[in-house]
């Protein structure tokens, strides 16, 4: 995207997209498209997970016996594990607008670190799953 | 009239380049008085060297927009009665855009994004064919009716905090012109177009602030046009056409 900024001739320092010049259009449609539908999925998936935790404390549930249900039923862990993979793609990608926009970090090198992150909310949040799987 | 101008009041009008400052005058108030009335009283009447821009003064061409106490305005519909809190006036430059002089800015940025959205028309009909015969009711045609009527006087890009925190994306006018045409049925560069907003500063940049909307003088909605770009991309990328 820094290839596509650069200052109107006569206009002192205004960074503008020139006519013509757009990149990564594929890439930014498409993490476009992530962010909403992995916005989309979490929407359900916090209201589903918030019932479950109030269920579980009205309930007087201890860890014990939750853990025992999440065993019990796959759904569970399942669902977390959707759960999961839409965290992993929504908070890199609205980091990465944030720091777009608010401190001007963008480029390979940051694109890698949020990769980089995604990875571990990934793997972390999977390795929590399976544990809940039994 | 001349009970009138017996009265005066405060306006601060900003002197100079990006650098410069408010300068105050006192300038006689008037029944229906706009804010471009003021502005041209103090370059008449007390400053000749005030830079401003207007041309119409009929709320038609678009080039008298200026921040009138804090927010984007078209000042030859602006009436100071409706704006004068607490009877003081303060004019400065649209935002977001480079100060050439006093109320003047550059409006290239503005209109080089108009481009980058390929905010022209491509026809595909040569002079030898027949008029092109789009029903007034069509979805397609109404979408047109809500956003044609911009007149580019860059009240929405001064308003948008995107394209302040971003100044690389393109803004609610030109992202509202290339909805207009993507909704063209006689034009033929719909997925170019497409292609030209879906980059990283097009149309999935706008946060649905909706300050465009607020503030536009013609009463358009940008924001409904940004969204309408935002699904078309979204299909456009999911069928594997970008």
């Amino acid at each position: 995207m820094s290839g596509a900024r650069f200052a109107v001739s006569g206009t002192g320092d205004s960074p503008v997209i020139p006519p013509g010049v757009q990149t990564g259009v594929r890439a930014a449609a498409w993490r476009f498209v992530l962010q909403r539908a992995s916005a989309a999925v979490l929407a359900v998936c916090v209201v589903v997970h918030l019932v479950s935790i109030v269920y579980a404390v009205r309930s007087g549930l201890s860890a014990e016996a939750i853990v025992a249900r999440m065993h019990a039923n796959p759904v569970w862990p399942a669902f977390y594990a959707i759960f999961v993979v839409a965290v992993a793609i929504h908070a890199p990608l609205g980091l990465r607008a944030i720091a777009d926009e608010w401190l001007g970090l963008r480029g390979f090198v940051f694109d890698a670190v949020l990769a980089l992150f995604a990875l571990v909310l990934l793997s972390g949040g999977l390795y929590a799953v399976r544990a809940l799987a039994g | 009239m001349s009970s009138e101008t017996a009265v005066t009041f405060p306006v601060r009008i900003w002197r100079g380049d990006a650098g410069g400052r408010f300068e105050c005058y006192d300038v006689p108030r008037h029944a229906s008085q706009t804010v471009l009335d003021v502005v041209t009283h103090v370059q008449r009447h007390v400053d000749p060297s005030l830079a401003y821009r207007y041309a119409c003064r009929v709320g038609m061409c678009g080039s008298c927009a200026m921040t009138v106490n804090g927010k984007a305005r078209w000042t030859c519909r602006t009436h100071v009665d409706t704006v004068a809190a607490g009877g003081m006036l303060e004019i400065a430059p649209l935002n977001h855009l480079p100060i050439v002089r006093d109320l003047v800015v550059d409006m290239t940025p503005f209109f080089d994004k108009w481009a980058a959205a390929k905010g022209s028309f491509a026809p595909t009909a040569t002079r030898r064919d027949d008029f092109a015969r789009v029903a007034p009711q069509s979805k397609a045609r109404r979408a047109i009716d809500a956003t044609i009527e911009c007149i580019g006087c860059g009240v929405c890009y001064a308003s948008c905090d995107v394209v302040g925190w971003k100044p690389g994306y393109l803004g609610p006018a030109a992202l509202n012109r290339a909805w207009t045409l993507v909704n063209d049925v006689r034009d033929g560069a719909a997925l170019e177009r497409l292609r030209a907003v879906a980059g990283d500063g097009g149309c999935q940049s706008c946060h649905t602030h909706q300050s465009c909307t607020e503030r536009c003088p013609k009463h358009l909605t940008p924001t409904a046009s940004i969204a309408g770009l935002k699904r078309r991309v979204a299909i456009a990328a999911i069928k594997g056409q970008l």
